[in-house]
């Protein structure tokens, strides 16, 4: 039996000969750039507009963004906060909206059949091009974000993260929590939100991404009159490269919860970044690969000090964080973050073994199917691919190119992106 | 980044629909393992998921959260794969993997392309009943349990809030502790405690296979019977019932907890798909639930954060495929100036209007529409395919009633809602939590520690 299992794992080693998602791609009459991808089986199509009018837009106002993005669905049009509900949900089309640092969307599920469609996308419409802004509304929901502002008070993870971003990012764009805080949220008008729009809310800076059970004549279709309304306007200016990174500091934070959450990590690659694969290959063995990862095997299977262990890249449009995260009881929190250092201390230093590298490769091409088997995942994806402009093949070479990273690469890319004595380390807890 | 993840299926979960067109083939060995595969040829992918009928709701008192407990012990190693080797193997082979425990189910899964389903039921097989209970390796991983206890439950006040609410409602059934156990019972778990724990339950004629993807069914049966049509039957003997005494009058509890925002907590006493005499009683409940809070444009939203606004948020919940009786929930967070008690005020008369006057038909057929609609929306995901016939298998309702939901939820009619309303959100099957916040007290300090390092 064990024999053959062994077999069996040589056996798959190949790559499978399924090919990702065909990426098809134009122009909308007013040059917004559409993707779009077919997929059959299910008579749904999820649609999604990227705005370049992430918190990185805010300015001085963090928290702009993410209220506009808000106040979207309270009113447009003729219709009210209640009739939009109304008219998505009574043909069950499910409609979200939402900001990062790069980007501000609005996104649609629905049922493909025509009557139902058409309701969701008229309305989809008027949420994107006719937003009304009624003092009512704005006055309500900046409540309702104050509270949430209010509420991750709360929460020693929440607090760590954004001391992290302040440390690391410090007066760039990146470095304010996406929903704003209290003090800039507080003194917005409805007037800030509707300039907000004004500027990036426009043609020139959009890109319409459509996955689903659509023809492409019928893409184009929804495409063009999806953001007709829209104003020309101007293509933003892109926002500024990040600093480069001093010494790291280490923060503490006092909090009175039983555990202290540690985040310690270091500004890290962007979206194009020429050492991306090394980084992505390199941080999967590290600390990105979930129960077999290098961090959760010396932090929890071999210590028990923590109930999840992790490191990841965020790329972005400029270099976005390198995370390393755990959570532990108070009074071993510097033994916790001792053994964190020393895991990346040693694999800066050494690299992975090559069994390691081989087997994160396997796990990541073997795996490659199921990063996209679902609509939701691939229009993750292919909006991914829209907004930062990789290329559309992106997904068809991704195989190969993580098969071309090798043991130096990753040494290399590491001693020169992630040296240990500029990491930044915060801890939120009680002593 | 959550590992080993805990369904905490308490509170509020949204209208679940089940759908299917797609046919269920099912098999039961000889030793009593059940089979079930639905074939999804969309991606060239497959999710494998054991289910067995064991969580926390089984657990007798002192030893709470046991089942959870066994979930990551499941992970410390076989014989024949000591500890280490079957998340290193199903990696090595593309495969995500995991595992979750609830209060009716224990359930372990991977994900994979599909020519690696073996790898799979080779590793799962070899688990049901060859793990090796170590004293070292459970103490380290009690340790990480409670980290998880803290991290889920202690540090958060509105979870802590909910715990101690279960823990008021329920009297005797087993739905008043948390799935991950009362801390004094983790701290003492013994190496003993869980063999006998999974002896006693982790058999073939305990548990359900579930298979979603781009299979043949036959083709599955056959590799499944390799692997598990061996393993020996146990004897299984049934729960208790530990059925819940009638609750004569509303039960209130304020909980004072360092937190920023107040918040309420409500929830009727009701039974479930499993327990009720009239089964269109527990789909008026789900469509209910679906009248209050299904969306944007439902009761709660429309009426109490927006219309009266006093609620920054308000949400309703009811979930009828539990194996016990169940709560029918309300949950809401105050607007600035508003108390908790404004709040209790406005959810009765939410649910005293329904009780009053029929739902308009408009709100009748958008919940419908939601449901049909999520019935498609849901096949996009093999993996919810799958917990889907998983968790109503294991439950005791059956997978069958996946087929029905949409059609049952499109026979209810405006009356089947105000009499469930009636008859089951009653003042005497009432239950409140009040979560009242006491200030943080520590000021935030921020402190550098040093320019460097940390000291060690």
């Amino acid at each position: 039996m064990h024999i053959r299992f062994i077999a069996l794992i040589l056996v798959v080693f190949s790559h499978s000969v399924f090919s990702a998602a065909k990426i098809e791609t134009w122009q909308t009459s007013q040059g917004s750039p559409v993707f779009y991808v077919e997929t059959k089986g299910l008579p749904m199509v999820d649609i999604r507009v990227v705005f370049d009018a992430g918190s990185a837009r805010d300015g001085y106002q963090h928290g702009i963004a993410a209220l506009t993005s808000a106040l979207l669905d309270t009113g447009a049009d003729e219709w009210s906060a209640d009739d939009i509900a109304q008219r998505l949900e009574s043909v069950g089309a499910r409609l979200g909206s939402g900001v990062s640092k790069d980007t501000a969307w609005v996104s649609l599920r629905s049922l493909t059949e025509e009557k139902l469609l058409n309701k969701a996308l008229q309305t989809m419409q008027a949420i994107l091009t006719k937003p009304s802004f009624n003092e009512a509304d704005f006055q309500r929901e900046k409540g309702r974000t104050l509270a949430g502002l209010k509420h991750r008070e709360e929460s020693p993870g929440a607090l760590a993260n954004i001391e992290f971003l302040k440390v690391l990012y410090k007066d760039h764009p990146y470095a304010h929590p996406s929903s704003g805080v209290v003090e800039t949220v507080t003194g917005f008008a409805v007037a800030d939100l509707q300039n907000f729009y004004k500027q990036f809310y426009v043609a020139n800076n959009a890109r319409v991404v459509i996955v689903g059970d659509i023809d492409r004549q019928h893409a184009e279709k929804i495409a063009q009159s999806l953001i007709a309304g829209l104003a020309a306007g101007e293509k933003p200016e892109s926002i500024a490269a990040v600093p480069v990174p001093e010494k790291g500091v280490t923060k503490h934070i006092q909090f009175p919860s039983t555990q202290t959450h540690v985040l310690a990590g270091l500004v890290g690659m962007h979206r194009k970044d020429k050492d991306y694969l090394s980084l992505y290959v390199g941080n999967h063995i590290l600390g990105g690969s979930g129960l077999v990862s290098q961090l959760f095997g010396e932090v929890r299977e071999k210590r028990g000090l923590a109930y999840s262990a992790y490191s990841y890249f965020s790329p972005l449009l400029r270099k976005g964080p390198f995370t390393m995260g755990l959570q532990t009881r108070n009074d071993q929190t510097s033994q916790a973050v001792e053994v964190m250092q020393n895991t990346l201390k040693a694999f800066v230093e050494k690299g992975p073994t090559e069994t390691a590298l081989l087997a994160a490769k396997k796990n990541i091409t073997g795996g490659f199917a199921m990063r996209f088997d679902t609509n939701s995942k691939l229009i993750s994806y292919v909006s991914m691919i829209g907004f930062y402009q990789l290329p559309l093949d992106y997904l068809d070479t991704f195989q190969q190119r993580v098969d071309a990273v090798t043991v130096e690469s990753i040494k290399d890319a590491f001693k020169r992106r992630v040296q240990p004595e500029f990491i930044n380390t915060i801890t939120v807890g009680g002593e | 980044m959550i590992f080993r993840v805990i369904l905490l299926a308490l509170v509020c979960l949204p209208i679940s629909a089940y759908s299917s067109s797609v046919k269920v083939h099912e098999r039961t060995f000889k030793n009593g393992l059940k089979v079930l595969v639905k074939e999804d040829h969309r991606s060239p992918v497959v999710v494998s998921q054991i289910w067995y009928k064991v969580g926390s709701s089984y657990e007798p008192g002192g030893i709470t959260g046991i089942s959870h407990m066994l979930e990551h012990m499941m992970f410390k190693g076989t014989k024949k794969y000591p500890a280490g080797e079957f998340s290193r193997i199903v990696a090595e082979n593309g495969g995500n993997e995991n595992a979750f425990t609830g209060r009716d189910y224990t359930a372990y899964f991977q994900t994979m392309e599909k020519s690696r389903l073996e790898v799979s039921f080779e590793l799962e097989a070899d688990r049901m009943r060859n793990i090796q209970l170590d004293a070292t390796e459970l103490k380290k991983e009690l340790e990480v349990v409670t980290e998880e206890r803290r991290m889920r439950t202690d540090d958060k006040p509105r979870s802590k809030t909910q715990e101690y609410f279960m823990a008021m409602a329920f009297s005797n059934s087993p739905y008043k502790n948390p799935v991950i156990g009362w801390p004094s019972d983790i701290a003492n778990y013994q190496v003993d405690d869980l063999q006998a724990w999974y002896e006693l339950w982790y058999a073939p004629n305990n548990a359900t296979l579930v298979i979603v993807g781009d299979v043949k069914a036959d083709d599955v049966f056959v590799l499944a019977e390799k692997y598990f049509a061996g393993i020996k039957t146990s004897d299984i003997k049934p729960v208790k019932p530990q059925t819940e005494i009638e609750q004569h009058g509303v039960r209130k509890t304020t909980i004072k907890l360092a937190a920023k925002l107040p918040y309420i907590l409500m929830g009727y006493k009701v039974p479930v798909l499993n327990t009720i005499e009239d089964e269109s009683e527990a789909y008026a409940l789900e469509v209910l639930a679906g009248i209050l809070d299904g969306g944007s444009s439902a009761r709660l939203a429309s009426k109490l954060v927006r219309g009266q606004q006093i609620a920054v948020s308000a949400g309703a919940g009811y979930s009828m495929m539990s194996r016990l009786p169940e709560m029918f929930m309300l949950d809401a967070t105050p607007a600035e100036g508003k108390t908790v008690f404004d709040l209790e005020y406005a959810l009765k008369q939410q649910v005293y209007d329904i009780q009053r006057e029929l739902v308009s038909e408009q709100e009748l057929q958008r919940v419908k529409a939601q449901v049909l609609a999520s019935a498609v929306y849901e096949r996009d995901s093999n993996f919810y395919q799958a917990m889907q016939v998983g968790m109503l298998e294991t439950v005791g309702i059956g997978w069958e009633k996946v087929d029905e939901y949409v059609e049952k939820v499109n026979q209810i009619t405006a009356e089947q809602v105000r009499a469930v309303a009636r008859k089951y959100l009653v003042e005497e099957k009432l239950n409140i939590a009040y979560l009242e916040p006491q200030p943080l007290n520590q000021k935030k300090l921020v402190r550098k520690v040093a320019g460097g390092r940390h000291a060690h």
